[in-house]
């Protein structure tokens, strides 16, 4: 059962062959046994998911029933859970349980799909393994001694460890498809827009993305169905007809062009990812893909550029948490810049001081138009680079990261190697495209390895086609760590 | 040495919206403290900004009012600094691309008219208030305000005396209630005044350092603080000190005005354009949509009155103080055919009355048309103007229309020459101490007859008439 397809379990609850509850409960058993070791979760709420899943049951009863009803999954501990602490991986909301339910929870409420928990995330999302939570450091299921990546870590792996069938993650800088790659599992991060962002807790507005993270192409399909959809609430969600990510799964890729950027291929780049990588796009090509040559010449300043842009709307988003209203006060203060400045010490971590220190630095005056605007510039260059390139080709493809998971503490005190690790899933996010990651083999320490595909403005079902074509021929996304039994 | 001063006004107009600017809460005054809040004005993690059309709207209007350049497209900026009754940490405002720039407004004192160039307007949020004399060594926060919508409204430093920033002040206030931008109350904060005041010696070119004074909510006060400053300033210069560019607070008590914060204390706001809003895109079909709908504007009917019915200049202006004004005196003016005479009813006689009582000339309980008919009566001689304030007096008690309370009470001016000419010799029967007098050459004797005779008459003698008849008898 673990190992079933999302639409698998659909159908048997269809078939009312298992109920929502007895599914939910097989589930959170897993979690009981497992979330010990790979800390993937921050909540469980037994009683809360049991309630949901009889609610589907109802659903089912009633008639009233979608597609996925009685599907349980995990949500990233960054969307607001109407009556679940919602912690964002940080001290400074270790008491804060949400009143209202973010547009994706409503969604997936609506839809009848039962929540299994709150997933472990990096502090504020910011992270690339998932070391910076306050709730502890998430395990990789393949090898426990190395990160699950970041900042969605729980949710992959808790996929890859089959603690839920599939799991919302969200996505500034790569912090779906990194961890995805590492944990051998597929995650796709949408168009910008195309899901709300309201009630997800922001780290860098303009950058944000809300996605599917499951063990297939398909999965996130499905997934994805549920998640997308306009929202009032959101001035930057996107007010487009519905459309159906499953369509094109099935569709032939003879002739579809596959552009493959040059400088995601250089110097920096593990030999055996590259490897593995070449041999995905000589997979592609017996499926009838032809492979073009493409230059993204200004993504060499993606990192750069991103490391001014996320950490300037950080510092002003993280602005709202100053023990005034929730989340954690310090107890004691001479005053009321003593208590904001006590509050944030306290409340925050070494990795979001450095982000908010690095915004509050390129926003101040006098360094504005030096860093800010000056990023803003390259970012419509990269842009640009995309818009040029998807004039040669229909989607592009490339590594996710230019290693394997790490491990835990080998390069926690090196921020600018860490950031490195977002080489190539960075420049989708600045132009505000879909990627996503899914598994093309393994390294020899037998570590998963991922493969990236960014695709055009609202391309996802072309990508997700690419991604299942390419998964009904090989079997990297079916293998599972052995040893979590 | 002869000082110039130099000021130039910032006003934060409450718009009259019925919700908030980035949320659908009510932006109604006085309700408990935070029954107004939402999630999104309380700044709950993950929560989003929308924006309320309608405040844009009440910036177009402005804007066309003005006669400014409308910005087709235009952002929001998040303005950062900590303040416990500021949620989100930021607040949404415009700095680099704001709504509206470029207008003017005319304004008139003592007759003189001037323009002043309003330099630009943007919308913004207000915040919460703190709340600091009910909580014993805490504050409370109250956030029923956060997200109020506000038009900041900046001038440019034209006005050289506090009259001329008075009269700007008040010539906005009527505007934006004019266009039904805003409310105008003063005492709840719908229209917030901070001038930027500097003096230089006369002749020289450059400004000198200007203190800006915050947040004065009457006329008054901001008189009374640019009069202090401007004594302040000068006598700071003369006894050779240097002015420091500050934000200074008004205390109404003592009359003064007090440093707040230096420059150098001064925040760095790091603005950037906030990435939850998209820019505001303005089209045509809309400006011309809110173009159709405005009233025929203050300055417009300032001149149509001048030009139309003879009225200065300063009675043009005070005639349009407000929509509902300027449409009875002209009903009344229309009614009477007589605007000058009407003019002056309306702002003597019944303006004053109105003050007495507290009433809004909406409320007055006399109808302009009963206005234009008592001042009919004075035109066709059956009033003097004592007795046409005694039939007003009636009006206002609603002791019904203007004939009819003549009638009633007999105060029609005496039009039977009969009856005139037998009260006329009986006074001069009576006193003829005052006769001799008069003959002998002492004009004021004669005064003292006509006084005599109105007095007889009770007052509905006609005055030019007694004075004919008792000239002609004592030839």
């Amino acid at each position: 059962m673990f190992e079933s397809s999302i639409s698998t379990l659909a159908a048997r609850l269809a078939a009312k062959d298992i109920s929502s509850r007895e599914l939910a409960q097989a589930w959170l058993d897993r979690i009981g046994a497992l979330n010990p070791v790979i800390n993937a979760f921050i909540t469980v709420d037994a009683d809360k998911t049991l309630a949901e899943a009889a609610a589907a049951d109802a659903m089912r009863v009633a008639g009233t029933a979608g597609p996925l009803t009685g599907v349980p999954v995990a949500h990233k501990d960054i969307f607001c859970t109407e009556g679940w602490l919602t912690t964002c991986g940080s001290k400074m909301l270790h008491n804060f349980v949400a009143p209202y339910d973010a547009h994706v929870i409503q969604r997936f409420k609506a839809a009848g799909l039962p929540s299994l928990g709150k997933t472990n995330m990096d502090e504020f999302a910011m992270g690339s393994s998932n070391e910076t939570s306050f709730y502890g450091a998430v395990k990789n299921p393949w090898d426990v001694a190395r990160v699950p990546g970041g900042s969605s870590g729980g949710a992959a792996a808790c996929v890859a460890a089959r603690m839920a069938p599939a799991a919302t993650g969200t996505d500034t800088g790569g912090s779906i498809r990194q961890p995805a790659a590492f944990t051998g599992i597929t995650g796709l991060k949408p168009t910008y827009g195309l899901v709300s962002r309201y009630g997800m807790i922001a780290f860098a507005s303009s950058l944000d993305q809300a996605g599917p993270m499951a063990k297939s192409a398909e999965d996130c399909a499905l997934l994805l169905n549920v998640m997308t959809g306009f929202d009032p609430n959101d001035s930057t969600s996107l007010d487009r007809a519905k459309e159906d990510y499953t369509r094109d799964l099935d569709k032939p890729l003879a002739g579809v062009r596959v552009g493959l950027p040059r400088e995601f291929f250089a110097a920096g780049l593990d030999g055996t990812v590259a490897a593995a990588v070449e041999t995905a796009i000589g997979e592609l090509k017996k499926l009838g893909a032809i492979p073009v040559d493409i230059s993204l010449a200004n993504s060499r300043l993606a990192i750069p550029v991103y490391y001014v842009l996320a950490p300037a709307e950080a510092s002003s988003n993280l602005s709202r948490f100053d023990g005034v209203r929730y989340g954690h006060r310090a107890t004691e203060y001479a005053d009321l810049d003593d208590m904001y400045a006590k509050t944030r010490a306290q409340g925050f971590g070494a990795e979001v001081k450095r982000r908010i220190l690095i915004g509050t630095y390129v926003l101040s005056h006098g360094y504005y138009d030096a860093y800010y605007v000056q990023a803003q510039k390259i970012r419509r260059l990269i842009a640009d680079d995309f818009r040029e390139a998807f004039k040669a080709c229909d989607l592009i493809l490339g590594p996710t990261t230019p290693g394997t998971a790490f491990r835990i503490g080998e390069i926690s005190d090196d921020p600018v190697q860490m950031y490195l690790n977002d080489l190539y899933t960075i420049p989708a996010n600045l132009a505000g495209l879909p990627g996503m990651s899914l598994p093309c083999g393994f390294d020899a320490q037998g570590l998963p390895i991922g493969l990236q595909l960014v695709g055009n403005y609202f391309d996802e079902a072309r990508m997700l086609n690419v991604a299942h074509q390419y998964q009904r021929v090989t079997d990297w996304h079916t293998r599972r760590p052995e040893g979590l039994q | 040495m002869k000082w110039e001063t130099v000021i130039g006004l910032e006003v934060h107009t409450q718009l009259a919206t019925q919700s908030k600017i980035f949320s659908g809460s009510s932006t109604a005054f006085g309700a408990a403290p935070n029954t107004q809040a939402s999630a999104v004005d309380i700044a709950l993690p993950g929560v989003l900004p929308v924006l309320n059309r309608g405040a844009v709207e009440c910036a177009i209007r402005f804007g066309l009012a003005v006669g400014a350049t409308l910005n087709r497209v235009n952002v929001f900026d998040r303005k950062n600094y900590f303040y416990p009754d500021l949620p989100k940490g930021y607040q949404i405002s415009q700095l680099a691309k704001p709504i509206v720039e470029h207008g003017t407004l005319k304004i008139a004192v003592d007759d003189a008219e001037k323009t002043i160039r309003i330099t630009r307007a943007h919308l913004e949020e207000d915040a919460g208030k703190s709340l600091h004399e009910d909580f014993h060594g805490m504050t409370g926060i109250d956030l029923n305000r956060a997200g109020t919508p506000l038009l900041e409204i900046v001038s440019e430093p034209d006005m050289r005396s506090s009259a001329e920033a008075v009269a700007y002040a008040r010539a906005l206030h009527t505007l934006v209630s004019w266009i039904g931008i805003c409310d105008g109350n003063m005492q709840e904060g719908s229209f917030r005044v901070d001038a930027n005041v500097s003096v230089r010696p006369v002749g020289q070119k450059e400004f000198g350092t200007r203190r800006e004074i915050k947040n004065l909510n009457s006329f008054r006060f901001l008189q009374q603080a640019i009069d202090y400053e401007i004594r302040w300033q000068i006598e700071t210069l003369e006894d050779g000190g240097r002015i420091q560019q500050a934000t200074v607070l008004f205390d109404p008590d003592t009359g003064a005005t007090r440093m707040m914060r230096s420059k150098e204390e001064a925040h760095d706001y790091r603005y950037f354009p906030d990435p939850d809003l998209l820019p505001v895109k303005l089209d045509e079909s809309w400006i011309e949509a809110v173009r159709a709908a405005l009233p025929e504007l203050p300055a417009a009917m300032q001149a149509r009155f001048q030009k139309d019915y003879g009225v200065s200049a300063y009675d043009a202006t005070v005639l349009t103080g407000s929509r509902a004004l300027a449409a009875y005196f002209e009903a009344a003016a229309q009614k009477s055919g007589q605007p000058k005479l009407a003019a002056n009813w309306v702002m003597g006689e019944l303006s004053a009355a109105l003050n007495k009582a507290e009433l809004d000339i909406a409320a007055s309980p006399v109808s302009a048309a009963q206005l234009g008919a008592l001042v009919n009566r004075i035109q066709d001689g059956t009033l003097s103007g004592k007795l046409a304030k005694q039939v007003f007096e009636g009006l206002w008690e609603g002791a019904g229309e203007v004939d009819a309370i003549i009638e009633a009470r007999g105060l029609k001016q005496m039009s039977d020459s009969g009856e005139l000419e037998a009260i006329v010799d009986a006074v001069l029967a009576a006193n003829q101490k005052s006769v001799e007098e008069f003959r002998a050459g002492k004009d004021k004797a004669f005064n003292a007859l006509v006084g005599q005779v109105m007095k007889a008459s009770h007052g509905r003698a006609n005055p030019a008439q007694v004075n004919e008849l008792l000239k002609a008898k004592l030839q």
